[in-house]
């Protein structure tokens, strides 16, 4: 088994003011990290150089393909990239609007994957998106209906369905939780912590819940200003945190 | 026919050898769309200016034109450009599909067999296919540049969802030369199948969006479809009720405020020459 994803000392700067800096850190197959932080402390950014989005400005980020090759994403021509995005990664936005094709049923937005990798049975196309609508929790029936008619929770699954239905090896997350209520969020970290699971997902998660990250995370890391000032092992690090940041984080998670 | 106070068929020399070096380019990358500097027309936008200049580009004074609108030879729309052609460049008119050597077309394909020795010029409203798809023009052509045709069938897929069957009728995409999907103008699916291996030179001029695309002859032309749901194109239960055909384009004419509806072939003269009527 090797390295899935790896950054080196990845940094994105806005001008002078660094959006990240220095991040390293290795990704393997299978794993689920979490990125947390406070709001402005770079880890969108990160994200986003992450998995492409956005050139980091120095660094490099490097992926081991399905064939073997260990490719940096920058030496990638725009083909492979966007192929790989659309197959062997997923993006889950913070806000479902941004990942669905809103203009469009459930049952399109996940069968789109399917047809850019060149399906062109309907019958396929159909059972697979209704199996998948399944498997997140959603009704059979509303297939056909567009994801306005959904509410936010449900947007939230069909944008994972949407993404899972080419098996990607890789997920990334933006705040998958955020702006759902809390009963809505438990179903949904069930929900995502089993696809994990029983898929051999790697996954690497930002948000700024310490709550989502003990329940989905193996490993964390924690950043402030564009820093990572802590990594490690998830329970450890918020069992026993060490900076200062992290320790003030930690406490201030409310106990009800 | 006075002295020309216009240069032949309008434009100006130099204005043709811009526009017919985009048609060269075209035909050589079959589909795809080539940006030129569409001029300002006498007429409005949406009512042919850029197949009025792919015309004028490619119009000899030796050519015969005809001119097209829904089929019909005595339409408005046709009936100014021939007018106009007639005034600014003095070429002979017909309305006979097999003398004309030039056919300039609005939302129809000729039902008789075009020759080698006739150019088809359509024109064309929105020539990106993808474009309600994803509105991003720097995205659309990426999505070009690296034939990413997924979403094309997301809009099919749509349609059998919500209807059945693919209801896209008219402006159905099709694949050119198994590169590039294009928009073949607003010509009914109907038409689709005329595209392909067509023995005559078929040019689309958008003047408004600024592009030229082809299709030279005899190249492939395959309409989107799915395996299980393959491309079909429209069919009546009733022949054209003037000249009896059965496998022509047939409009739908409504008669009188009592329902009374009437089918009859929107090539006018194709249903013409079956009724041995000219």
């Amino acid at each position: 088994m090797s390295v899935l994803l790896s950054a080196e000392n990845v940094s994105k700067f806005y001008g002078t003011r660094a959006g990240c800096r220095d991040v390293s850190f290795e990704l393997w197959p299978g794993e689920v990290l979490a990125i947390v932080g406070e709001s402005g402390s770079g880890k969108t950014t990160l994200l986003r150089c992450l998995s492409g989005h956005l050139p980091a400005s120095s660094g490099k980020v490097r992926y081991t393909m399905r064939d073997g090759r260990n490719v940096a994403l920058d030496e990638m021509s725009e083909a492979e990239r966007r192929l790989l995005m659309r197959t062997d990664w997923g993006f889950v936005h913070q806000d479902a609007r941004d990942g669905l094709r809103m203009g469009v049923s459930a049952g399109a937005n996940v069968g789109e994957r399917m047809m850019a990798v060149g399906e062109r049975h309907y019958g396929h196309i159909r059972a697979t998106a209704t199996d998948w609508l399944k498997r997140v929790e959603i009704p059979e029936d509303r297939i056909d209906d567009s994801p306005w008619s959904y509410s936010g929770g449900m947007r939230q699954r069909l944008q994972i369905a949407r993404n899972l239905v080419t098996s990607p090896r890789l997920v990334f997350m933006d705040e998958p939780t955020g702006g759902l209520d809390v009963s809505v969020q438990a179903r949904l970290l069930d929900l995502i912590r089993g696809l994990v699971k029983r898929l051999d997902l790697a996954a690497i998660v930002v948000t700024h819940d310490l709550a989502v990250a003990r329940l989905l995370s193996s490993r964390m890391m924690v950043m402030q200003q564009g820093q990572v000032i802590e990594q490690g092992l998830t329970d450890q690090i918020l069992e026993d945190p060490q900076a200062p940041y992290t320790q003030l984080l930690v406490s201030s998670v409310l106990q009800v | 026919m006075n002295a020309p106070a216009y240069n032949f068929a309008y434009l100006n020399e130099q204005t043709k050898r811009m526009i017919r070096r985009a048609i060269l380019k075209a035909i050589a990358v079959p589909g795809y769309q080539v940006p030129f500097a569409s001029r300002e027309m006498p007429m409005p936008y949406g009512w042919g200016t850029g197949g009025v200049q792919v015309t004028a580009a490619v119009l000899t004074p030796e050519d015969t034109l005809k001119v097209i609108d829904q089929g019909a030879d005595d339409t408005t729309n046709a009936v100014s450009i021939r007018k106009f052609f007639v005034k600014t460049a003095g070429v002979a008119t017909t309305e006979r599909t097999e003398e004309a050597s030039v056919i300039q077309t609005r939302h129809r394909i000729p039902e008789a067999r075009l020759t080698e020795d006739q150019i088809l010029v359509f024109q064309v409203p929105i020539p990106e296919p993808l474009r309600f798809l994803e509105p991003r023009e720097t995205e659309t052509r990426t999505m070009h540049a690296l034939e990413e045709y997924g979403v094309m069938h997301v809009k099919l897929y749509e349609d059998i969802a919500q209807y059945g069957e693919i209801a896209t009728t008219y402006a159905y995409p099709a694949k050119v030369a198994d590169r590039y999907v294009f928009d073949p103008s607003p010509i009914p699916k109907f038409d689709n199948p005329k595209l392909d291996d067509c023995p005559a030179l078929q040019l689309f001029g958008a003047g408004r969006e600024k592009r030229i695309y082809a299709v030279p002859p005899y190249t492939k032309v395959k309409s989107l479809d799915f395996e299980d749901h393959p491309f079909e194109v429209q069919s009546w239960d009733e022949p054209c009720a003037l000249c009896g055909s059965r496998d022509s384009f047939l409009d739908e004419i409504v008669m009188d405020d009592q329902g009374t509806r009437m089918f009859v072939c929107s090539d006018t003269d194709f249903c013409a020459g079956k009724r041995g009527d000219r």
